[in-house]
């Protein structure tokens, strides 16, 4: 952790914020705050340097177009690749998620992606829209996902990173698998967004971003009734 | 009109007819429906003769059109979807059921505005705003604008009265030759931080935008909101006197006085009729019910909800959130909207997907209470003023608790 703060970074609101992605930002900064933790959030937009010193970076969602630009400026700009060097988390959903790779289909066609988790994506034979439930990889810790996805890509995952959870409700990846994590970084397709249904893997992200291995739990009656309706609601 | 589309048109009126008598609905979707079936050009051969505006945009649509049509009643009889119908099946249905008349305002889901284009052939047609609505089966924003650019390229005799405080709409009408712009200042900006044309960063700066990368910039409005009146392109200041609350509902007003002006109605002359608008299928109705003073208002989307926060007293609220089909099933757009406005006020939140709302809300930090019924909100809020926020079916669910206020 920063040493004053913990500092959250979400890159690029401008460009990638379709889903509620603001709320993943809002939920860490929250649960930082209920802890004691000091917070600074810091909104960069897709003009502005990126700061490669931040504890976390978010990632949204978002169209194509605005896809395709985050890309070439992340690139460009280097900063996430310096922040991921010096072992910053890094939380990427959806079109964010699938930026992290090697390639992402836009437009009609494949675009670079920053490199930074072994997979690639390419487009789906339909578009994913719908809940996305699955079982979390064991070696997290964490319960069951639960999201809802809206995407057109299917992502496929090198040997290099480790599926975030397998798919028992939703497409997620390919049908099968759901997301992708390596170190500190963590990608997926929920959105809701992710961690308002996910609380304990916000808790997650802080850990590894603050480095405490233990954080006093919160009153998560409310995210866990809406856990458990969910649940119900896509039960067969 | 060719024999086909009388017996289409007639078939039409009696489908709808049966429909509402048979107690299943207002009869506005399935009469255009069968019409269209019989003879597909019906709605180009109920156009015809007619002076036509059409009315679009992601919110305001259907109170746009109910002061549009007060506006130009003073003129002639006008048919309208005052149902909300509006896709092709409701404007058929509509313009059947009306007979001949002189005008005709239809609102327009932005998705169909190409089609409706072409087949009504309007004098003018109104583009309000564009913003997140459903994304998990609508158009992005993007997108949208795109759709529409396109389809006025291919209408460069119809005017244009656009929106010049929304980056996306006035991308899309920039190109036509005659448009007529207005400014009713605009709350939500969260879709249009990147320039259309080029990709730049959009700068705002008061009521004013630029791209700060290509010439794409705010176009200098005909027809402007102040205070709570409206000044037209003379200068002359109208005071709006509505009974429709919110300063959102000045600039409905407003964009209704610019497209009556495309018929020459004079605003002027327009202005004291739009106060005759007192609801809008349910919206804003005030009902009271064991001496609570309910007011309902109608918030689908990102925008709309800080639309209603302004209109919204201080009393207790009641928020109540579905996401069934016609909603969208997806409630990650409750993060897009910033609840502060409702800190220090009494919230009750109900529906479906309450349980959203609920980490919703205390993430922003308001206290609030969940109820299982509406009978059960009413029960707890003292005599007084109620204020119900919802979205499209919880919205409608209340309404029918309400025995179907208009």
């Amino acid at each position: 952790m920063s040493t004053e703060a913990l500092r959250i970074v979400w890159i690029y609101p401008d460009l990638l914020s379709t889903y509620g992605d603001r709320g993943n930002m809002l939920i860490l900064a929250a649960r930082a705050h209920a802890r004691g933790i000091p917070v600074e959030t810091i909104e960069v937009r897709s003009d502005q340097r990126l700061p490669d010193s931040a504890d976390l970076y978010l990632i949204g969602g978002g169209e194509d177009g605005p896809q395709a630009l985050a890309s070439q400026r992340l690139n460009t700009d280097g900063g996430l690749h310096r922040a991921v060097a010096r072992g910053s988390v890094v939380f990427a959903v959806c079109a964010g998620y699938q930026l992290l790779g090697a390639s992402f289909f836009a437009k009609g066609a494949s675009f670079p992606g920053l490199n930074l988790l072994d997979l690639y994506s390419d487009r789906g034979p339909s578009r994913a829209v719908g809940e996305l439930h699955g079982t979390i990889d064991p070696r997290l810790g964490l319960p069951p996902l639960s999201g809802f996805e809206n995407h057109g890509g299917r992502t496929h995952l090198g040997p290099g990173v480790s599926p975030l959870a397998q798919v028992t409700t939703g497409i997620g990846n390919d049908g099968t698998s759901e997301g992708a994590w390596r170190g500190n970084l963590l990608g997926t397709y929920s959105h809701g967004p992710a961690l308002s249904r996910n609380p304990a893997m916000a808790d997650l992200l802080l850990r590894w971003a603050t480095g405490a291995s233990y954080l006093p739990p919160l009153d998560d009656t409310w995210a866990d009734r809406l856990r458990h309706e969910r649940q119900v609601a896509v039960a067969p | 009109m060719p024999l086909r589309a009388k017996v289409a048109s007639s078939v039409s009126r009696t489908a709808a007819a049966l429909s509402r008598a048979a107690g299943r609905g207002d009869g506005s979707v399935i009469g255009g429906w069968i019409g269209l079936k019989i003879d597909p050009e019906l709605l180009t051969h109920l156009a015809a003769g007619r002076s036509v505006a059409l009315i679009s945009g992601t919110n305001g649509k259907t109170t746009t059109t109910k002061l549009t049509v007060a506006a130009l009643e003073g003129v002639g009889r006008v048919a309208t979807n005052a149902f909300g119908a509006n896709m092709p099946t409701g404007h058929t249905s509509a313009l059947a059921k009306a007979g001949a008349t002189p005008y005709a305002v239809l609102e327009v889901d932005e998705h169909y505005l190409a089609r409706v284009l072409e087949e009504t052939r309007p004098r003018a047609v109104a583009l309000l705003n564009l913003s997140r609505d459903q994304l998990d089966r609508a158009k992005e924003v993007a997108m949208m604008a795109q759709m529409w650019r396109e389809a006025l390229a291919n209408h460069p005799d119809v005017h244009v009265v656009a929106n010049a405080d929304d980056p996306m709409v006035t991308w899309a009408a920039m190109r036509s030759p005659a448009v007529t712009w207005f400014s009713a200042g605009q709350r939500w900006h969260d879709d249009s931080w990147v320039c259309p044309e080029c990709g730049g960063a959009i700068e705002r700066a008061g009521g004013d935008w630029r791209c700060t990368n290509c010439p794409l910039r705010r176009p200098r409005p005909h027809w402007v909101v102040e205070e709570d009146g409206v000044v037209d392109p003379t200068g002359a200041w109208h005071q709006v006197k509505l009974q429709l609350p919110g300063t959102v509902n000045i600039g409905n007003a407003a964009t209704a006085l610019a497209v009556a002006a495309q018929f020459g109605v004079r605003p002027a002359d327009a202005v004291l009729r739009l106060s005759s608008v007192t609801s809008v299928a349910g919206r804003y109705a005030q009902v009271e019910r064991d001496g609570r003073l309910i007011r309902l208002l109608l918030a689908k989307n990102p925008a709309s909800w800080l639309e209603a926060f302004d209109m919204a007293e201080a009393a207790p609220t009641l928020l109540s959130i579905n996401a069934r089909d016609p909603d969208g099933l997806d409630t990650s757009w409750l993060f897009d909207v910033d609840f502060s406005p409702l800190y220090g006020r009494r919230v009750l939140i109900t529906g479906d997907r309450a349980y959203d709302l609920a980490v919703r809300l205390q993430v922003n930090g308001i206290p609030f209470e969940h109820v299982t019924t509406f009978a059960d909100a009413l029960e707890a809020v003292p005599p007084g003023r109620l204020e119900v926020i919802a979205n499209y079916t919880a919205f409608q669910d209340i309404r029918a608790e309400l025995d179907r206020v208009n």
